[in-house]
């Protein structure tokens, strides 16, 4: 019986976080989704959204921008493209970059659309987690 | 003999040496650091990576995606990582070696061999030998980009693919620490079959469940992999191209200066036999006057 959760948060900028955790609630690509211990090996995709995890009375947020994850009973590791948490958001890049996607996204002959929607995504899912601190 | 003013000369050229060698370990020194942290940041995610992808090739089949494919193996790709620059140590000579052993071998097996090059030490070393390497990429041991892995990557995955060659090997310096580097070769694909008897790191072979299917995390984690691990292969070669540079710089400055110290030494008796000579002159001189 595990009791706890060992989340692992890798990008290939770094490791972002490891620590012993309660419960976890990430968003994969078929929709959000809840790990607590013992749960069944699972991997899925993930898309850009919003991780909480639950320790003891606290609660963190991170930023995900799309990999993958992989459950087993005892752990949670997330391969993310990248990943922030909550306070290390750097809210004036974001919004520059919504400003920035938003205008390409107006010129659609000159810019890769796919790209700057995801651009566009990243941004709004950063502001709204930053906002959760 | 030499005279004093050769012997000057060459403390001279010797110590403007040092000064050169001394600013390229500083330069090496500097660009490690840089290299080094990101390597030491992507290590843990290509490791899950490759950790997480085991697992799931471990239950998964074999035929379910092209780049899992073990196929009746008659051409092996054998990608070759060097420095474009020079001046630092046994560095590509050791993977030189390494990489011409592992081609020998697969040829002795009777496999044909085909090879990519990624910097000019070894596209230099084959065309010197005569032997075509399929694909050569150079600029990149300077300043390693995802962007330059995912080049190399793409060919490597496209060749694989529409099966021109049917494994892929990667030899490479792994950067072990400032003065040790370990010659690397690592079977990029198919995905290495796991060792039996190895089973210890993941015991729960148990079904995984798949979100949206295997077949989509398949096609998207494979790729993936292969870029990182190249991605790796590169920046680990470049880290440990910066730390053989700046050992073989330590080394030249030391005997730089170990040259000055015996040159100097020469050159204080060279001066001294002239005093000398010069005072036996003088008393030569005085004594045929008083006479």
């Amino acid at each position: 019986m595990a009791e706890k959760l060992k989340l692992d948060i890798v990008t290939p900028y770094g490791h972002v976080f490891t620590d012993d955790v309660d419960e976890i609630v990430a968003a994969g690509s078929e929709g959000e989704f809840g790990v607590l211990p013992d749960h069944v090996p699972f991997l899925t995709t993930l898309k850009i959204g919003m991780l909480t995890y639950k320790k003891g009375g606290q609660t963190g947020y991170f930023f995900v921008g799309g990999g993958y994850s992989e459950v087993g009973p005892d752990r949670v590791t997330i391969l993310a493209d990248s990943a922030e948490r909550s306070d290390s958001i750097d809210v004036e890049r974001a919004k520059a970059a919504m400003k920035r996607a938003e205008e390409r996204l107006k010129q659609a002959e000159k810019f890769d659309q796919a790209r700057a929607t995801s651009a566009l995504e990243r941004a709004i899912t950063r502001i709204h987690v930053a906002e959760k601190k | 003999m030499a005279t004093l003013r050769d012997i000057k000369k060459r403390i001279k050229a010797v110590q403007n040496t040092q000064k050169i060698t001394k600013a390229m370990k500083m330069v090496s020194a500097a660009k490690l650091r840089k290299v080094q942290n990101r390597m030491l940041d992507l290590r843990p995610y290509a490791d899950k990576m490759h950790d997480v992808l085991m697992s799931l090739a471990k239950g998964a089949d074999r035929e379910s995606h092209p780049l899992l494919a073990f196929r009746p193996r008659k051409t092996v790709e054998v990608v070759v990582v060097t420095s474009d620059r020079g001046l630092c140590g046994a560095f590509n000579t050791n993977i030189l070696k390494a990489a011409q052993k592992t081609i020998d071998g697969y040829t002795k097996d009777g496999f044909h061999v085909s090879i990519s090059t990624v910097g000019k030490k070894a596209r230099d070393y084959f065309k010197r030998r005569g032997v075509a390497a399929r694909n050569s990429w150079i600029g990149i041991s300077g300043n390693v980009s995802f962007t330059n892995a995912q080049e190399i990557a793409d060919d490597v995955k496209e060749n694989f693919m529409n099966e021109t060659i049917d494994e892929v090997v990667v030899v490479y310096n792994a950067f072990k620490s400032m003065v040790a580097q370990t010659v690397t070769v690592a079977q990029l694909l198919p995905l290495a079959p796991i060792e039996e008897g190895k089973e210890g790191a993941a015991p729960e072979t148990a079904d995984f469940i798949y979100e949206p299917s295997m077949e989509a995390i398949f096609d998207r984690l494979i790729p993936r992999n292969v870029d990182i691990q190249i991605y790796r292969a590169l920046l680990e070669s470049s880290a440990a191209e910066e730390a053989a540079r700046m050992s073989a710089m330590e080394n030249a400055t030391k005997s730089c200066s170990e040259m000055v110290g015996k040159l100097t030494l020469q050159f204080n008796k060279a001066r001294q036999a002239s005093i000398t000579g010069e005072l036996m002159d003088i008393v030569g001189g005085v004594e045929a006057l008083k006479g």
